[in-house]
């Protein structure tokens, strides 16, 4: 039956023609400010074919006032757009001038030394870099896998009456405040995991290095699970659409070839819709490797590099949070607005990458 | 093609794989209503009528309230949308109305990265643009944070909500002699009314719960601050503050002010989505 995958793909290949914006075609122009009833009476077929710039002479009367404020909306549109061009250009001009003093200074060996020392102005991210991959790497494992599988239920198994409130209630949770889940995560779920779930994990698996050690409570893992716990929306969210985007047809043809809805969901449903699951992790990724209030309220903030998942460590975004109001020296200062500008363009490459993978997906079947 | 047993053996498979599905979808709405239920139980014993119209105490005095920080995160929002609402909205025009070719491509993808950019990023770049030079915090220099922060929601739920307005509409519109000044103006963007204006309730809905560029541009106050060139108090912030501190009677406080922050936020979002259903099926 596996073969049955090849003709969706194909499918899905075909309807990729390049997005048409149908308004930007019916551009008139200002000349077609006083058509009057001509343009009426013309054959709709001119018009969707935007043929009314022509007519606007036979027009004759001219009312400057209504001219003017076009063009002054016109004005503000494009002043707007300019605006906000100016201001993701000046967010990374200003991130870049502002962290080039630390850049010049220490170079490369930012990225990959351990000193952080405000005192005699050393300055090395690595113990951030790491633990913000750690901590990332932790929650996009858990949100993944249970992501996708709450996404398919919501797309493929549930009843639309259990469907609708279900989404409705999984991306309430989207919106829940950083700083409420870090509080959560603080005084809930941190003494969890140090009295329940971090001790079971070391009697099972403590020969790992990575659940060995102290077991403390706020540490690498905890951040980890309330991240996960953060971004398993954006998962949910997107996998349930992308998988709804499949087409029907596809599913009914592979029931009639005797598959249960399970084997459908594996063989047709999964294989089509693998790309935009994978573009919703990385956009999860991205949130995770951003997040600050609730990873700094349960990380622990210590810049050490532990092999124990139990251990604290410390992120980029939560030393830029913790230590920023307190930097004296001007290194100190863009040393840490060099980690923004890190953090700047981490999430840059990764959402830019999410973002065009879930373009190809989207945007032809719109058109 | 199968024998009995292998038949069955899928349908179990299947059986136990959709139950899997269902657990997962189930366990992560559990989530929420976990965390919603120690919100309201921690949080509504700290709730009181003095704890929102009272301003801090200092340490070891009991009571107190975080009414500085409930209209400070009114001013520090409401300045945001001000600044973000004509901007975003207008952009959304020029891609539905004026762009055209790879440049509205550009700016409809740097808006949709501009929506995954860290907002403690986007705190440093107002601290350098407006803090830095003026030598001191403020609540603008927040507002202008949470404004970049909201433009990318506003712009991308405009678009949509514009080129859901049918393009025959537009056309009409047109053809009975209206300039396209006027025909945007008067005919497209008051179809849009309500999805613009969804756009706007889940931009604020989303700088509401917002935190971290607050500590190094509105910073926090602990008293009446109602001017926007002073630091000034933030709900999120004084949360954010009363949780990491060493005192008990602070945390209270901390999930008192969570409830109120989920409340809001919530209701916000309920509000975008009933104000969205009838367009959705219309």
């Amino acid at each position: 039956m596996p073969p049955e995958a090849a003709p969706k793909l194909q499918h899905l290949e075909e309807t990729r023609r390049p997005p048409e914006d149908p308004i930007v075609n019916a551009d008139s122009g200002a000349a077609s400010a006083e058509l009057g009833l001509v343009a009426a009476a013309g054959d709709a077929a001119a018009v969707a074919s935007g043929d009314l710039a022509e007519p606007a002479e036979l027009g004759g009367r001219v009312k400057l006032p209504q001219a003017a404020r076009g063009r002054i909306f016109e004005l503000a549109v494009y002043g707007a757009t300019g605006a906000f061009i100016a201001i993701v250009a000046g967010l990374f001009i200003e991130l870049l001038t502002n962290s080039w003093p630390s850049i010049s200074t220490f170079g490369l060996s930012f990225l990959w030394t351990s000193q952080w020392n405000p005192v005699t102005d050393q300055f090395g991210a690595l113990p951030f870099i790491y633990g913000t991959i750690v901590s990332s790497a932790i929650a996009i494992l858990l949100a993944s896998i249970s992501g996708v599988m709450a996404g398919a239920f919501l797309a493929e198994f549930s009843p639309i009456r259990l469907a609708e409130p279900l989404s409705f209630v999984i991306e309430l949770l989207a919106a829940v405040p950083s700083v409420v889940y870090g509080l959560w995560g603080l005084f809930v779920l941190g003494p969890v995991m140090r009295d329940s779930v971090e001790p079971v994990l070391q009697r099972y698996f403590g020969f790992l290095p990575i659940f060995s050690g102290t077991i403390y409570g706020v540490g690498m893992l905890t951040a980890g699970v309330i991240l996960a716990i953060m971004i398993v929306p954006t998962v949910t969210a997107i996998s349930r659409d992308v998988m709804r985007a499949v087409p029907d047809s596809q599913r009914e043809a592979i029931w009639a070839l005797g598959a249960t809805r399970w084997q459908g969901f594996k063989m047709v449903v999964l294989p089509i819709a693998r790309p935009g699951i994978f573009a919703a992790c990385i956009l999860a990724l991205g949130r995770a490797l951003g997040e600050t209030i609730a990873t700094t309220m349960v990380i622990g903030n210590r810049p050490a590099i532990a092999a124990s998942l139990f251990a604290p460590g410390y992120t980029i975004s939560s030393v830029i949070a913790n230590e920023f109001t307190e930097a004296t020296t001007q290194v100190y200062l863009s040393a840490l607005i060099e980690l923004g500008l890190l953090l700047f363009v981490i999430s840059v490459i990764v959402n830019g990458l999410a973002r065009l993978l879930l373009w190809t997906i989207f945007r032809p079947m719109e058109s | 093609m199968e024998s009995a047993g292998s038949v069955h053996l899928h349908q179990a498979r299947g059986a136990l794989g959709i139950f899997l599905t269902a657990l997962c979808a189930g366990s992560v709405a559990a989530i929420l209503l976990l965390i919603l239920g120690y919100v309201i139980r921690e949080g509504g014993g700290a709730l009181s009528f003095d704890f929102i119209t009272q301003l801090p105490h200092p340490v070891g005095v009991t009571g107190g309230g975080v009414a500085n920080g409930i209209v400070g995160s009114g001013i520090i929002v409401g300045i945001a949308a001000v600044i973000a609402v004509p901007i975003g909205a207008l952009t959304a025009v020029y891609l539905t109305f004026f762009g055209r070719g790879s440049f509205a491509v550009t700016v409809r993808f740097l808006s949709d990265v501009l929506s995954g950019i860290p907002s403690i990023a986007i705190g440093l770049f107002a601290y350098t643009i407006l803090v830095a030079p003026m030598h001191h915090f403020s609540a603008f220099s927040a507002s202008f944070a949470f404004a970049v922060l909201m433009l990318p929601v506003i712009i991308s739920t405009a678009e949509s909500a514009i080129n859901g307005v049918s393009r025959e509409i537009y056309e009409g519109a047109l053809a009975l002699g209206l300039s396209r000044y006027s025909a945007i103006v008067r005919v497209v963007l008051p179809s849009a009314r309500s999805g613009i204006i969804t756009g706007i309730v889940l931009a604020i809905a989303r700088v509401t719960g917002e935190t971290a560029p607050l500590l190094f541009t509105a910073f926090g106050s602990q008293f009446w601050e109602l001017n926007p060139n002073n630091p000034m108090a933030e709900l999120s912030l004084q949360v954010f503050t009363y949780a990491i501190s060493p005192y008990r009677s602070w945390h209270e406080q901390a999930w008192g002010g969570a409830l109120i922050l989920i409340v809001v936020v919530f209701v916000l979002n309920l509000g975008a989505r009933i104000a969205l259903r009838p367009m959705r099926s219309g």
